[in-house]
């Protein structure tokens, strides 16, 4: 079972003009996939996301999750928002209730489910997060940045879905909280073979935790492929205004420096692993 | 969804209205509007729709735009000429059944309608050839000897400025939220009443904080730039009055004249 993705058109119009903001896209998610999604601003990003648990319609193609057409007039789509998750940018904008954990009953509550099954997933989703339990019963205003993000995330995640999706989970955090997210995110897909995909500005955090990544301009996709393949094509990256992890370029610069280091490392771990090889070797 | 809603209904285009000082145009929508009521004829609705298409040909705004206008209004005007049609006494043309329509009655509902559309018509104008900026930027200019009598004026156009400024953005946060909520498994669409209104909680707390963060950082940077109040504040675009503006004004007047001098000898005339 996956999400596949056929020839999805999106036209919008704006002050007058029509705007094509996705344009032929076409893909398959297979199930359990972490996916990430770079692009730069205004590339239709979060436009796609939006059509992958029925917020936006499509002007034309198709998306079928799990066999079935989300298009369609009949589909429950209240159904499909339980098992496609998606969390926006700034999530923590959203939070509302009196305390955390409130909040995080939101979504389950609104899957109907009785009071012990909705507290219990709202309590499993704030520990699979981090959000230490002695924060449960405070007001979700009172919290730092980074923990209101956290609950806000749990908020989707008590809804317990099979498919999460992230616009931007890291932007505004500090480094720790960053890596402490994108680690929980790793946690989740591994253990509940959740499907993950993450949208992201940072050539790191995809390096570094996807498996696949698809590359969006101008509403198309221009790259589909492993990390590795996608970052080899620097100087395509670089016109659309994105680039490859930094690591990436220090390798390139070992390289012109003299050093015969292979430049195909995405990620810090992989880089020392060459360059202790190189170093040994000679 | 709610990307569509656009609020001021500026219309870009490059005419001699659109280039006006806000001021003129202020003032002469106001003396426009008094001019309206000063005669109760057809001379002086004549001169008075004259000069209406005479600003709307000047202006280069399609005419559909100002007919957008009256749609908000049009339930207030029909209801104001079903009443004045149906309880005006005079001389009964016809009547069916117990409703009896007067001479006295159609011709009031006729005068109500003219002036009602004009009015509006005559409002919208400027409100389309203006941006709102610019409006308030004309009415603190306008509004300024009331300062005298201690009312805030700068601070109020100051208000005025910012909530304009802050409405689309508000409005796409609000669709934002909404998005964000909507996938977290809320439903505002079933229900009776009590239970729709407590499914917009939701939205208006993130809504109401997003409002007052946004509020305490534009206050925070006004004041790390010094914003004082409009004490010795001076502008980037002053208002100052042109030979353009100034012929202007004097059209007005004329116009008024005209309108004075017509509404008067309409008084004598038979209608």
């Amino acid at each position: 079972m996956a999400i596949i993705v056929d020839k999805l058109n999106y036209v919008y119009s704006d002050a007058g003009h029509q705007v094509q903001a996705l344009q032929d896209i076409s893909v398959v998610i297979p199930d359990g996939q972490f996916l990430g999604i770079i692009g730069h601003t205004g590339s239709g990003k979060s436009t796609f996301i939006q059509h992958l648990n029925g917020l936006l319609k499509a002007s034309s193609g198709n998306i079928y999750y799990n066999g079935e057409d989300i298009c369609h007039k009949d589909y429950d789509r209240k159904q499909l928002r339980s098992k496609v998750g998606l969390v926006f940018q700034y999530p923590e904008h959203q939070l509302f209730e009196a305390d955390v954990f409130q909040d995080v009953c939101f979504g389950p509550k609104n899957l109907g489910l009785d009071r012990k099954q909705t507290e219990l997933r709202a309590f499993t989703a704030l520990r699979q997060v981090g959000v230490p339990e002695d924060l449960f019963y405070v007001s979700p205003f009172e919290l730092s940045g980074g923990q209101k993000r956290r609950v806000a995330i749990a908020g989707v995640l008590a809804m317990e879905p099979e498919v999460l999706i992230l616009d931007e989970p890291t932007a505004g955090l500090d480094p720790k909280g960053r890596d402490d997210l994108l680690d929980q995110l790793a946690k989740l897909h591994k253990e509940r073979n959740m499907t993950i995909i993450l949208v992201s500005h940072s050539m790191e955090d995809v390096a570094n935790y996807a498996e696949r990544i698809l590359v969006m301009d101008k509403g198309k996709i221009l790259f589909d492929q492993t990390p590795k393949e996608v970052f080899s094509h620097v100087k395509e990256l670089e016109e659309i205004g994105l680039g490859a992890p930094q690591v990436t370029y220090v390798m390139q610069e070992l390289k012109n420096k003299g050093f015969s280091v292979g430049t195909k490392m995405t990620t810090i771990e992989e880089a020392k692993v060459e360059i202790l090889k190189v170093l040994k070797g000679r | 969804m709610l990307r569509d809603i656009t609020l001021g209904q500026y219309y870009q285009a490059n005419s001699r209205l659109h280039r006006l000082d806000p001021r003129v145009k202020l003032i002469a929508t106001f003396l426009y509007i008094i001019s309206l009521f000063l005669f109760k004829n057809i001379t002086a609705y004549v001169i008075a729709a004259l000069w209406l298409l005479l600003v709307i040909k000047m202006s280069k705004v399609p005419f559909k735009f100002m007919v957008k206008g009256l749609k908000p209004v049009m339930t207030i005007m029909i209801l104001t000429v079903v009443c004045n049609m149906l309880f005006t006494k005079g001389t009964p043309l016809f009547s069916v059944w117990k409703i009896t329509i007067t001479y006295e009655g159609l011709k009031m509902a006729f005068y109500m309608i003219v002036r009602f559309v004009m009015l509006i018509v005559g409002s919208t104008i400027m409100t389309l050839t203006t941006t709102p900026n610019q409006l308030t930027d004309g009415l603190e200019s306008v509004l300024k000897p009331l300062k005298k009598v201690k009312v805030p004026v700068h601070e109020v156009a100051m208000m005025m400025a910012i909530a304009l400024r802050f409405i689309p953005i508000l409005m796409e946060e609000t669709d934002k939220i909404i998005k964000a909520q909507i996938a977290r498994g809320a439903d505002f669409e079933s229900g009776n009443l009590l239970k729709r209104v407590k499914a917009m909680l939701p939205i208006l707390i993130p809504l109401f904080v997003s409002a007052f963060r946004r509020a305490n950082d534009l206050a925070m940077a006004m004041e790390s730039r010094c914003y004082r109040g409009g004490d010795g504040r001076t502008k980037m675009k002053p208002l100052i009055y042109k030979i353009e503006d100034k012929k202007a004004l004097v059209c007005v007047a004329l116009y008024l004249f005209v309108l004075v001098a017509g509404g008067i000898a309409g008084n004598y005339l038979p209608i």
